[in-house]
């Protein structure tokens, strides 16, 4: 839960909820809009062609290529420049999808309190973004430009199958920018009364249409891992809707969604941690802190459940196709998730990290800082559990001497147990800081206060024997086919803890007598730098799953129906990618600072009025 | 712009560290490049060469062992799939038309649901739906060719007779998988002979450099009686002269392939001067 500003009312969970249930409305609404003008008619103008038997006149099988089939630029690798501009564009895209999600919600419980800061908040968050989205825009164009140009066969067979998406997404492009004009420099005319419901319902619709755009171009990526919809030469059947709704679309769906709000929060988390740096006066410190702590909160909370979505995108590759889940899971790729796990630690204990120096805003924290050591511990060892891989001596040659990359040790499957327990307690230790951070200047006044102290003590005891007895049980005594399904009775157990404790807390919290108010601005400089490990993290976390998923496919465009003949066409190793990812990453960096700076240019003012004539009187 | 500069080094830190952990706190394993297209000669084949095609198929371009190996559980074993063939064929839950074993394992291979070896099914399909992929098309595209090849593989494998013919019509341009295991990795050269001979473990069957193996000749003074001649082709072709008392075969024949021309001469160098 956000941490509400001193002067809130009762309403505000309500209004809270309500926010969520339209939106979540509004989402849906989209997503049927979307099947019913758009692809209907593309389906219908499929079906008349299949009537007249001239679908097979107009669909071609995939073609052959070969190696000249690629354009070349001297002194240019084509493979590389698409996939930074490809990089690029998902950065800021994951970027300004995710801030009108929480804008959205932000300027809602702003409606819901009355109380001006969220408003304020949200329309900083905004404005961030606004100088972002032509950046998306303009990297979107560069990626489709560099594809007719290095991959024109493979851009003209795609765009066979998705041409009426596509072109569905250039309408909804525009759509997605008159709102987004609109929702921002309509944001302090549409204030007070009836104006502000319009504002916040353009709020509603610019993120339908965002996340519609979203789903729209993650059915063109997933289309060309688990294609569908075409026959095994590649020739389309017609059926639009079937090549959008290809197997791995919603796993994908789902997980960007999620990791984009995590990803949207760590960037504007940065930017408010770099604002409280520079700020003089003291109450910009105490704001920028504030906006800090909330970026961080948002980030955090869609980093929890982020784990979960990716277990259940690996499950999916899996289920479409073994050979490829066992590509992800037990090759090449097997060593990529150890540095995954170094990258999802270190985004954790970061978090941590900020939230125990965030209480130093509190007088009352001083009752928890006994346990923050035991919390560091433990997380720092569920960490040190997760990333250990299996055998460490395993150099290159004693994986040729036996036989191939295929290894048992290597397999993180064989282990995925034990790292599946790490994961868990290191996220139940997570909410528990965040639990302590949030009693930290709360004294309970409920009479069971005690009671349900004892309760969340047995619950959580209970749920982590409950993982480690799962994670015992599956490493050791048993010898499941589908390791990655073991997993979720522990999900299970942890999601229960945190949504059990949080209820109670919440209860046992009500109406709680405050310590004294919450010192805003009053934390070190150092904990600020946990903010920005995030954002770097995150985005290099990005990029380097951005490689995995599509490496996944290896020497095929469209998997197994398409063939990259390419001489790029290689699976390139870890370190290769890992220094693609890192120059991307610098990349995005500086243009987030110019992001960042255009913002505050903006409000900035040179007085020179000697230099323009007084006008006469 | 202090505090600027102050972010920027830290965040170009902490790219640098992942970066660093990436390329060197992890083993570098270079992926298997894309299978090449090859002519399959089959007019000059011979049993042998039919059955290593096999083998080669089986471990290489048909990614067989990605699932059939003894660690992952994924897949049963295939030590014994062509005798257990005809047990398969009995059993009531098989849903496939073949009445030999070739036809048999034939089917396994292109359309593997025909029958799910007990536990072995797609999750939640109850054994009705096999996980492994039709191998003669997509992502593997094995040719009719090569299947039998595979086949007559596995026959071997199993110590039952090949009953598999080797196809005649040496039609069209048939794919086999040529790099099949990742290219050695450019290894950087050995500049003593001690290092050379540590690296190839000479010393577990020799009595060489410090070390004491038993299983072949004692080298020490091997430089008295062998001129750099017979040294080098006793490197290059273990059996060509086999050392009296020592079978034949025992020594492996790879120095050729996996030492450097410099490193071979420095190594004949060295054991001519052992006097
Ligand atoms: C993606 C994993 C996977 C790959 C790749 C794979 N298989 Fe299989 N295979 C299985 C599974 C799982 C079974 C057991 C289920 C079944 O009977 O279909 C199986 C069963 C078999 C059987 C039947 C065994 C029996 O006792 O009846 C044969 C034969 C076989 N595979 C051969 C091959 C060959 C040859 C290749 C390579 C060209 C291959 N497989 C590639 C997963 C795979
Ligand atoms: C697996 C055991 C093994 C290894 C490893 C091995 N050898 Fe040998 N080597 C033998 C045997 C057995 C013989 C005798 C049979 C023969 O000549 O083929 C032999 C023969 C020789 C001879 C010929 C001796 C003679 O008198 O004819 C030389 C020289 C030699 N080895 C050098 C080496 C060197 C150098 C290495 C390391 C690069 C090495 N061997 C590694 C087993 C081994």
């Amino acid at each position: 839960m956000m941490i509400k500003p001193p002067a809130s009312n009762g309403k505000t969970r309500r209004v809270r909820k309500a926010g969520l249930v339209v939106f979540c409305l509004g989402l849906l609404l989209g997503v049927l809009a979307l099947s019913l003008p758009g692809l209907d008619s593309g389906i219908a103008h499929a079906a008349e062609l299949a009537d007249t038997g001239a679908d097979t006149a107009t669909y071609q099988p995939a073609p052959k290529l070969t190696a000249a089939d690629y354009p070349t630029i001297k002194g240019v690798n084509s493979r590389i420049a698409v996939w930074l501009a490809a990089q690029l564009h998902l950065w800021f895209a994951a970027f300004v999808l995710a801030v009108p999600i929480f804008v959205f919600i932000i300027e809602a419980i702003g409606m819901g309190t009355r109380d001006k800061r969220y408003d304020n908040m949200a329309y900083e968050f905004i404005k961030v973004s606004i100088t972002a989205y032509s950046f998306t825009a303009i990297l979107g164009g560069l990626l489709t430009f560099l594809l007719v140009l290095f991959y024109p066969h493979l851009f003209q067979y795609m765009s066979s199958i998705f041409k009426e998406s596509m072109f569905y997404y250039a309408l909804l492009f525009f759509l997605e920018s008159a709102t987004l004009y609109l929702y921002y420099y309509g944001w302090h005319w549409l204030q007070g009364g009836f104006r502000k419901w319009v504002h916040l319902s353009l709020g509603l619709l610019l993120n339908a249409v965002g996340t519609l755009l979203m789903f729209l171009a993650n059915a063109w990526v997933t289309f060309m891992m688990s294609p569908a919809g075409v026959d095994p030469a590649g020739v389309f059947s017609g059926d639009a809707w079937a090549a959008i709704h290809n197997f791995l679309w919603n796993p994908i769906n789902i997980h960007r969604v999620i990791a984009n709000i995590a990803y949207g929060g760590s960037i504007v988390g940065a930017y408010a941690a770099f604002k409280f740096l520079s700020a003089r006066k003291s109450e910009q410190r105490a704001h920028y802190d504030w906006m800090g702590y909330n970026a961080n909160f948002i980030a955090i909370s869609a980093l929890l459940p982020l784990p979960f979505a990716g277990y259940y995108l690996t499950a999916e590759i899996y289920a479409y196709s073994q050979q490829m889940g066992i590509t992800l899971m037990g090759g090449v790729f097997a060593w990529l998730f150890i540095i995954q796990a170094v990258l999802i630690g270190t985004l954790f204990l970061s978090a941590n990290y900020y939230l125990w120096c965030g209480m130093g805003r509190s007088d009352g924290a001083v009752r928890y800082h006994k346990y923050i050591k035991y919390l560091a511990i433990v997380i720092v060892g569920a960490f040190l559990v997760w990333f250990t891989p299996h055998t460490l001596v395993l150099t290159n040659e004693e994986l040729k001497a036996l036989g191939g990359p295929y290894h048992k040790y290597l397999g993180p499957l064989g282990i995925m147990p034990a790292k599946n327990t790490a994961v868990n307690i290191m996220i139940l230790f997570t909410t528990l800081s965040f639990i302590f951070y949030r009693r930290a200047n709360k004294v309970a006044t409920v009479s069971w206060a005690s009671a349900g102290n004892a309760i969340q003590i047995a619950l959580f005891t209970a749920g982590i024997l409950n993982i480690f007895f799962l994670g015992v049980y599956h490493g050791y005594f048993t010898n499941t086919v589908y390791k990655v399904a073991a997993s979720i009775p522990q999900v299970l157990t942890t999601l229960t803890i945190i949504v059990t404790s949080t209820a109670i807390d919440a209860f046992m919290y009500r109406g709680a007598k405050q310590v004294a108010p919450l010192h805003w601005g009053r934390v070190s400089d150092r904990s600020q730098y946990a903010l920005f490990l995030l954002a770097v993290a995150f985005t290099w976390l990005m990029g380097l799953m951005g490689y995995i998923r599509s490496g996944i496919r290896q020497h095929w465009h469209v998997t197994n129906v398409f063939r990259d003949a390419s001489p790029d066409a290689f699976t390139p190793g870890l370190g290769y990618a890992a220094n693609v990812v890192s120059v991307g990453t610098i990349l995005f960096m500086a243009m987030v600072i110019f992001v960042f700076w255009i913002a505050d240019v903006s409000s900035r003012k040179t007085a020179a009025d000697a230099y323009w004539k007084t006008p006469p009187a | 712009m202090r505090n600027f500069l102050k972010v920027l080094c830290f965040s170009l830190l902490v790219i640098g560290l992942f970066a660093g952990y990436s390329n060197y706190g992890i083993p570098q394993i270079e992926p298997a490049p894309p299978p090449v297209e090859e002519k399959l000669e089959l007019g000059a084949m011979t049993m042998d060469k039919f059955i290593a095609l096999g083998e080669r198929l089986y471990n290489g371009k048909g990614t067989c062992t990605l699932c059939h190996n003894p660690t992952g559980g994924r897949a049963p074993q295939l030590e014994s799939a062509a005798t257990v063939a005809s047990e398969r064929m009995q059993d009531s839950r098989y849903q496939g038309t073949a009445s030999t074993v070739v036809e048999y394992l034939y089917e396994s291979m292109v359309e593997p649901s025909a029958y799910v070896v007990a536990g072995f099914g797609k999750a939640g399909s109850n054994d009705s739906e096999s996980p492994m992929p039709d191998v003669s098309a997509g992502g593997i595209g094995l040719s009719d060719a090569e299947l039998k090849a595979i086949i007559a593989y596995l026959q071997d494998l199993a110590g039952t007779d090949v009953t598999v013919s080797i196809p005649t019509d040496a039609a069209p341009a048939e794919a086999e998988e040529k790099t099949a295991e990742p290219p050695p990795a450019p290894r950087a050269a050995l500049d003593t002979p001690d290092a050379l001979i540590a690296k190839f473990t000479c010393g577990a069957c020799h009595k060489v450099a410090g070390q004491v193996g038993a299983i072949g000749p004692d080298l020490t003074t091997i430089g008295a009686t062998r001129d750099k001649a017979y040294l080098r082709r006793s490197l290059l072709d273990p059996n060509a002269d086999v050392a009296e008392g020592f079978m034949a075969g025992m020594m492996p024949n790879i120095y050729g392939t996996q030492m450097s021309a410099a490193e071979l001469e420095m190594l004949v160098d060295y054991l001519a001067g052992l006097k």
